[in-house]
């Protein structure tokens, strides 16, 4: 990791040198903020699971370890999605909805193969993203109404095709199926290979291709990536598809890990865990400024910090949410107090 | 002469019924800078809008070499060589130079972004312009004239056939105007036709071989340069004729002698780097101090700073001997200042509330008594205002928004009037509004001046502004060119004042160059 020592070796640019102090602190300010916002996350993570091997003896043990892992790959894989719709300046709500669709439309469909049920859920899933982000993009109507809408609706869609909660489709003997979320390899579980997969992709999509690029621009300034002729309007429809089949994989992934039989109330709230993994991670929720390895590493924090409470302090769960929720306003404080300092806040 | 490689004829545009530009005509060329002058609202904007795709025509036409076209969104504008570089250009922070300088038309090897050869390009393609800087770093990290270069430089890549450039020299420092300068003539070597839009005239006249003047909406001329003098450039921005302007003197009529006291207002030494220069104002009581100068000369940052809405690197401002001291609007208010804004609509009114509504909001703190309002207090304070400001509406319960430009006015006056300021800062007080109207703004600026209060007026109708002043500072590029007092106050010695120090600084700039 490389400190910012702008002392030592003073950016070279021929015309910003004579700036002058107060451009090279807020140049400082900028690098810091970007330091932190990039590694911040993961610094932490470092610490926390060190401090809690070291503290909680139960804590390290490998089971342990993979039991935490595989719980925070559903969230997280929902949370990959999110960071794509949050860089781009839009948030989703209905992800925890989609992800409930997904497990009951995988399971109702597992009789008609594995193939067929893991289609139609992502179909589904992808089609839920699609509509909300043309009603976005195309309508300019604000995000957080439109997949507020879509939380509520396909929530009642979900009770509705579940006999108002009464249907829950099992999956037993659909072998095929299951492996993808009871098998392992390398005694790890297959949803945690996926999840650090979609990742992989994710960083790749992210930092890698011109569509990502374009994820960054509209976020950092709309207005300006519209008279820079950027496709934007493309670009955040798609960041609801990628959302929504996020939500999706996760919600298949869940059903295939448990044999089905889920409650129609699966995932409630789901949206907000997702939302605060990616701010944690460092992503700005103002859009424009994210990282993929950070949102990785929220989760990572969000689940290992409540697997801590439970297993060294033997506190309720009410306590591990007061913790969560505690540590979700200090990464914001610090953002926000970052920026300001690195003058982005101001115009 | 060669076909223009685009030519606009007859544009008009409106927008909910208000002229934004009538039958405008301009022709570009290749290999030739054009440039695009005029006050705030004079329509610079809302034709280049036009020309890239981002408004539609609602008469008139545009032709790009002969053809006529039509293009729906600034992309379709940008494919077809029309590169555009705004004033705004913070796109993606977070993305290092090479990724902002690509974006949009990135190179990708096997659908992965070819990162070698972007920091490559870029860094050569930046070095040609004579910038030099770390393409891997992130745009965020560098200061802000280095992103507008780089954005420049990016727009210049695309290989168009024309650049319009929106101010593009408005935040950065003098070197780097050099700098935009020397990539304004490569591009020009290189046939591109260039439209310039800035009002800092020295500018206009190194790098510009025809200039075009737009006011109110319309084409007021439009010639070569050579045939211009800085003298005729400026009458006709700020809106008289040369010729007339010869025979116009002194126009102010009853000018009252000025009680000596301790000024009110003293404001000196502003500084503010890149936007105010040691600029000075004193307020006598009873006194009106007009700031003249063109857009961007740093009269409306002067009110703004004074106001504390505009943070100062150093200054002293006092009220009445007392120093002021928070840089906040909210500190000065209470210290007895009060602000028209520029923009009544973006920074004054809320349209959808009742007149009642909109002064009552500001005379709340004086009228509030443990946490409660006096409806009847508010509704007297209110009634008192509008007899006074004579505010024609059918009842102080009718919304902002349903009355003429005038009417909004004078209650927003009114709203500044009711904390009885000491010190009265007037941002273009008649702008869009009647002639009536305007009559009646004037002769209530006046008045208020006569009961004592300390005035600031802001105006880009020079007219106004010697008309209704005591006295004059005149600026220019933040800097303060002089002040005029009594019979001195005339259209003439401003606009001296302000041409002289433009060819001073040309002279200046010119014999630098000479000695390179």
């Amino acid at each position: 990791m490389t400190a910012p020592a702008p002392a030592t070796k003073q950016p070279p640019v021929a015309v910003a040198a004579d700036h002058g102090g107060r451009e090279a602190a807020r140049a400082r300010a900028r690098a810091l903020t970007s330091l932190i916002s990039r590694n911040g996350a993961v610094a932490v993570l470092v610490l926390v699971v060190l401090l809690g091997a070291l503290l909680v003896p139960s804590f390290g043990k490998p089971d342990n370890l993979r039991n935490v892992a595989l719980a925070a790959s559903f969230i997280g894989i929902i949370a990959a999605g999110m960071t794509f719709v949050i860089i781009c300046g839009g948030i989703d709500l209905s992800v925890g909805s989609t992800y409930a669709l997904a497990t009951i439309i995988s399971a109702m469909y597992a009789p008609r193969g594995s193939f067929i049920a893991v289609g139609y859920a992502l179909l589904a899933a992808g089609l839920v993203g699609l509509i909300q982000g043309l009603i976005i993009a195309r309508l300019r109507l604000p995000a957080f109404i439109v997949t507020l809408a879509g939380l509520t609706g396909v929530r009642g869609l979900v009770y509705y095709i579940t006999n108002e909660g009464n249907d829950h489709p099992q999956i037993e003997g659909f072998r095929a199926f299951e492996t993808l979320g009871t098998g392992s390899l390398a005694t790890i579980g297959t949803p945690v290979w996926i999840m650090l997969v979609v990742f992989a992709i994710g960083w790749w999509v992210l930092n890698r291709t011109p569509f990502g690029q374009s994820v960054q621009a509209v976020g950092g300034n709309q207005g300006a990536a519209e008279l820079m002729g950027l496709p934007v309007k493309r670009t955040q429809t798609i960041v609801y598809v990628v959302s929504g089949l996020c939500a999706g994989l996760s919600g298949i992934l869940t059903t295939a890990l448990s044999g089905g039989g889920q409650e129609a109330r699966i995932g409630d709230a789901y949206e907000l865990s997702a939302i605060a993994a990616v701010v944690i991670g460092g992503t700005l929720l103002s859009g424009g400024v994210g990282s993929m390895v950070g949102t990785l590493a929220g989760v990572l924090l969000l689940f290992v910090i409540q697997n801590l409470i439970v297993q060294g302090a033997n506190l309720n769960s009410y306590v591990q949410q007061v913790v969560s929720g505690g540590f979700l306003l200090v990464v914001v404080i610090l953002q926000a107090v970052l920026s300001r300092r690195a003058g982005t806040a101001d115009t | 002469m060669t076909t223009p490689v685009l030519a606009v004829t007859s544009a008009s545009k409106r927008f909910a019924g208000v002229r934004a530009l009538e039958d405008v005509s301009i022709e570009l060329h290749a290999g030739s800078v054009h440039a695009l002058v005029g006050e705030n609202g004079a329509g610079k904007s809302t034709l280049i809008k036009l020309i890239t795709g981002v408004y539609q025509l609602d008469s008139g036409s545009v032709r790009l070499r002969g053809e006529e076209v039509a293009f729906d969104s600034p992309r379709s504008a940008q494919r077809a060589g029309i590169a555009t570089i705004y004033q705004e250009v913070h796109l993606a922070p977070q993305l290092s130079v090479a990724r902002n300088f690509f974006l949009g038309r990135e190179p990708t090897r096997f659908g992965s972004l070819d990162l070698k050869r972007m920091n490559r390009n870029s860094a050569e393609a930046l070095r040609r312009y004579g910038i030099v800087a770390d393409v891997k770093r992130p745009l965020g990290e560098l200061g802000l004239g280095i992103q507008q270069m780089v954005a420049i430089a990016r727009a210049v890549e695309t290989d168009a056939s024309v650049v319009i450039m929106d101010e593009p020299t408005s935040s950065l420092e003098p070197r780097e105007v050099d700098l935009l300068l020397d990539l304004v003539a490569q591009l020009k070597a290189k046939d591109v036709a260039i439209v310039y839009v800035s009002h800092k005239l020295d500018e206009v006249f190194r790098a510009c071989d025809t200039i075009t003047v737009l006011r109110d909406g319309k084409l007021v001329s439009t010639g070569p340069t050579s045939e211009l003098t800085r003298r005729q450039l400026i009458s006709r921005m700020l809106g008289r004729d040369a010729a007339e302007l010869d025979e116009s003197g002194r126009t102010r009529l009853g000018r009252r002698e000025l009680e000596d006291g301790e000024p009110v207002l003293r404001a000196e030494h502003l500084n503010r780097r890149l936007i105010l220069e040691d600029v000075s104002v004193v307020v006598r009581p009873g006194e009106v101090v007009g700031l003249a100068g063109l857009l961007g000369s740093g009269r409306s940052e002067t009110a703004k700073a004074i106001f504390g809405a505009l943070p100062l690197d150093s200054g002293d401002i006092s009220v009445d001997g007392k120093p002021l001291t928070h840089q906040t609007p909210a500190s000065r208010i209470r210290q007895g200042v009060a602000m028209l804004p520029e923009d009544r609509k973006a920074e004054g009114l809320i349209p959808d509330m009742s007149i009642r509504d909109n002064i009552g909001l500001a005379a709340l703190p004086q009228l509030t008594r443990s946490g409660l309002v006096s409806r009847k207090r508010v509704d007297d304070i209110v009634k008192t205002f509008m007899t006074r400001l004579r505010i024609k509406a059918a009842s102080p319960l009718q919304r902002v928004s349903e009355l003429s430009g005038g009417n909004q006015q004078k209650v927003l006056l009114a709203r500044l009037l009711c904390l009885n300021p000491r010190v009265l800062l007037l941002d273009e007080p008649t702008r869009g509004i009647d002639v009536g109207a305007k009559a009646e703004v004037q002769a209530l600026v006046a008045e208020l001046a006569e009961k004592g209060m300390a005035v600031v007026l802001i105006s880009s109708e020079l007219e106004e502004v010697v008309e209704g002043s005591d006295s004059v500072v005149v600026l220019r590029d933040g800097a303060q060119l002089g002040r005029l007092v009594g019979d001195d106050i005339t259209e003439d010695k401003i606009m001296d004042l302000i041409a002289d120090a433009a060819s001073e600084q040309i002279e200046a700039s010119e014999q630098i160059e000479a000695e390179k």
